[in-house]
């Protein structure tokens, strides 16, 4: 580039420059949007929602692979059929994710709000829209000034592609608790349950607002994650941010391209604050409005080579590094191991859950008043309440066998018990040992459960129990 | 103060600290004062539908003629509703087609725990473990008859124990046997002949029964005539601790004896729909809460 070329280019962003100021809030933002590889890398993460709307139509064995079927109290997943007895697992989902967002601050700082965060993703989606169909940002902004009655016919397909996209939000998400073919032919046939309607037009409502107009105000404003992610960095985490160092002090380049003597590398052309979808300015350093998203990066790294200097003036940096301080790697952070330990024990505790998830369980309940009964015939009974809990979706007959202490004698189970299909069926036992074998105060009983499913597949348990005694 | 404002212009209160910490007079966000408008608005609606200003005594009613007891009764009605269906089968069943029905067992286990903590537990235990002097409803020996048609009986109409006390009747002497005997028997044991014999001619046979078993005589379909006297033959005290001392007492003082400072008392109220307590006829449980309670009995462990 020659240096009549790049004086041309410098001069184009200063003029530019005077538009830009930080937002504290006031007014609308219209951030410049420009490619790069930190914009590539948003839009691969954010099509991580597409799960989202895409999901509901995978279907399983005849039925949808995800369901959360609240009102039979049945959650779907693929070939497995979680019930409410199996919700410590939901537990140990909610610490993982808190875990991993506190681990990724940690480790790259907000990489949550500035990639995955449904408030950033439709945001962008809709400044998206928004510069497809009414131009760059200048624009936009005169746009802004203009009588109501222009504006309206210039906004008005924005407006209604945006209410599009907040209905079919709704809809996705409510297609994730009822069968979605189902909802797709009851939801305009008025068939659908009000759940679903009121569901659907919250969700249009809150997207078209909080996407279409409060945008950064939210996370300024309004979310708590903001605030929590914002403590979680330390002087180690990597963050985009500004050399200071290199930076500083910065100057308008004059005339023909050329720094002043004892000028930094910032030419102050304001295109990081321009391409920022919070409005802030990451020279004044991390700062409650930086969602880290990036594009500072991409916008400064192409100002750098346009003006012929090293990329990396706002790169992903830790506090350390750029004030010098020695580095440590991740591995040396007792930080990083104690997070990554508490997330292999709930990933842990989760994968266990699955792998042992049970098409049959028994439970045992020992009689506590009385413990035990002594019989006419110096025999000792005691009282055991089953609970068979069948997660089958067809009605099990189960047999139920007793080992334990010699002679003894089991009533309640001369005939299977009819276990009816997703709920737990209650049955009450009777064991009685001989006065001879009682060698114990307490010796253990077996409870063995057997069944047959339709397709011959065999289901067993077994659950312990203790038969008690008096003293001997 | 105002006079000499440093930062005119600014739209501060003229309030000034540390040179340069003023007092601003900037509006709120519109947005925050939209939600708090919205919110008094949605205030003066809801006290306009619902029941809310304590005027005079009662507070205004709203105009939904919104109540909390309304609400109430309509969730009872709800409860009423699906019992309804159980309720009505229980009431056209006998015990023996309840117990064969798992589902309406469970159901009538549930509804009769509460009938059987308000009635039964505070003589028999919460569980039927029994309580000294009050019978074990879990074990199998049964004064009167365990029989379903029995243990409705006897919670309709109650019982009352009779035996006589010995004391002047027998010597000292022969309560010792007999009482010594009563134990050999609790052990499986045969018995002294000495025992046997005073339990033959001494009239005991009378309400035990002649093998001591508490029965009179067998009726066929498995029915049994007692008076109610204990079964000396099995493991189980009628009145515990059990051993010699209280086999002796229980001979020596009898059972509800007026007149007899220490004899045992064993007496269970009537709880019929008609019974009557000091010449007074009250209602205590109806035969529909009579069947369920046979049932949770039966199901204690000394039916089966």
């Amino acid at each position: 580039m020659s240096s009549r070329d790049r004086a041309t280019e410098v001069e184009g962003l200063y003029a530019e420059a005077a538009q830009w100021h930080v937002n504290a809030g006031g007014e609308t933002i219209h951030a410049k949007r420009l490619a790069g590889r930190w914009r590539t890398f948003k839009w691969l993460t954010a099509s991580v929602w597409l799960v989202f709307f895409l999901g509901p139509y995978v279907r399983w064995d005849g039925r949808q692979a995800v369901l959360f079927d609240i009102p039979n109290r049945q959650y779907h997943l693929f070939g497995a059929t979680v019930l409410p007895q199996d919700f410590w697992m939901l537990s140990l989902l909610l610490l993982f994710f808190a875990i991993l967002l506190a681990v990724v601050t940690a480790v790259v700082g907000r990489a949550w709000c500035g990639y995955f965060c449904f408030q950033t993703v439709w945001t962008d989606v809709f400044t998206w829209i928004e510069e497809r169909l009414e131009g760059p940002p200048a624009a936009r902004r005169r746009l802004d000034q203009a009588p109501f009655a222009v504006r309206l016919r210039a906004r008005l397909p924005k407006h209604l592609l945006w209410l599009v996209i907040g209905w079919f939000t709704g809809f996705s998400f409510v297609a994730w608790f009822v069968d979605a073919p189902t909802l797709w032919r009851t939801f305009f046939t008025g068939e659908a349950g009000v759940a679903a309607y009121v569901t659907v037009a919250l969700f249009t409502a809150g997207t078209y607002v909080l996407a279409g107009f409060l945008r950064e105000q939210v996370c300024f404003w309004l979310c708590p994650y903001a605030r929590i992610q914002g403590v979680m960095l330390d002087p180690t985490t990597l963050v985009p941010a500004y050399d200071t160092g290199r930076g500083e002090p910065r100057g308008r380049l004059r005339r023909g391209g050329e720094a002043a003597a004892g000028q930094g590398d910032c030419i102050d052309c304001n295109q990081c604050v321009a391409v920022c979808p919070t409005g802030v300015d990451i020279r004044q350093g991390q700062q409650e409005g930086c969602i880290t998203c990036a594009l500072c990066i991409d916008a400064c790294d192409q100002v750098m080579d346009k003006v012929g200097k090293a990329r990396g003036l706002i790169r992903y940096a830790s506090l350390d590094e750029l004030e010098g301080r020695p580095t440590r790697p991740l591995a040396l952070r007792p930080r990083v191991w104690l997070y990554g330990g508490i997330l292999t024990l709930a990933l842990a505790g989760i994968v266990y859950g699955l792998a042992s998830l049970a098409a049959l369980d028994l439970k045992v309940l020992h009689e506590r008043a009385p413990l035990f009964v002594r019989l006419s015939d110096g025999s000792i009974q005691n009282r055991y309440t089953l609970k068979l809990l069948n997660k089958t979706p067809d009605p099990l007959a189960v047999e139920i066998r007793v080992s334990g202490p010699p002679g003894l004698e089991v009533s309640g189970l001369e005939r299977p018990i009819q276990a009816a299909a997703g709920v737990v069926t209650p049955a009450l036992v009777f064991v009685r040992v001989p006065e001879s074998a009682l060698a114990a105060e307490q010796q253990p009983v077996v409870f063995h459960a057997e069944a047959r499913r339709r397709d011959g597949q065999r289901l067993d348990t077994a659950r312990e129990s203790v038969f008690i005694a008096p003293a001997p | 103060m105002a006079d000499h404002n440093p930062f005119p212009g600014e739209n501060n209160t003229g309030h000034i600290w540390d040179s340069d910490l003023r007092e601003l007079q900037n509006p709120p966000p519109r947005w925050w004062m939209i939600g708090f408008w919205t919110s008094i608005l949605w205030v003066i609606g809801y006290t306009i539908l619902y029941p809310s200003w304590p005027v005079g005594e009662e507070p205004t009613p709203g105009i939904l003629g919104w109540t909390q007891i309304e609400e109430y009764e309509r969730g009872v009605a709800q409860i009423e509703a699906r019992r309804a269906e159980f309720e009505s089968r229980i009431g056209a069943l006998g015990v023996e087609e309840i117990l064969a029905d798992p589902g309406l067992t469970q159901y009538t286990l549930a509804s009769a725990k509460v009938l059987f903590g308000d009635n039964c537990a505070a003589c028999h235990g919460s569980g039927g473990q029994g309580n000294p002097g009050y019978p074990v409803l879990a074990d199998d020996d049964w004064l009167y008859g365990g029989s379903t048609a029995k243990l409705t009986e006897t919670i309709t109409q109650g019982r009352k124990g009779n035996m006589l006390a010995h004391q002047d009747i027998l010597s000292a002497e022969e309560v010792d046997t007999l009482a010594r005997w009563t134990v050999e028997m609790s052990q499986g044991e045969p018995g002294s002949e000495a025992g046997w014999q005073l339990f033959s001619t001494k009239g005991c046979s009378g309400c035990h029964g002649p093998t001591a078993n508490g029965v009179l005589a067998e009726l066929p379909g498995g029915e049994v005539i007692t008076v109610g006297a204990a079964d000396l033959t099995d493991r189980i005290w009628r009145f515990e601790p059990g051993g010699y001392e209280s086999a002796r007492h229980t001979i020596l003082y009898g059972v509800n004896q007026s007149g007899v400072e220490q004899t045992r008392e064993a007496v269970m109220p009537a709880f019929g729909p008609t019974a009557r307590v000091e010449d007074v006829e009250i209602r205590r449980l109806d035969p529909q809460e009579i069947k369920k309670l046979v049932v949770y009995v039966r199901l204690l462990g000394g039916g089966l």
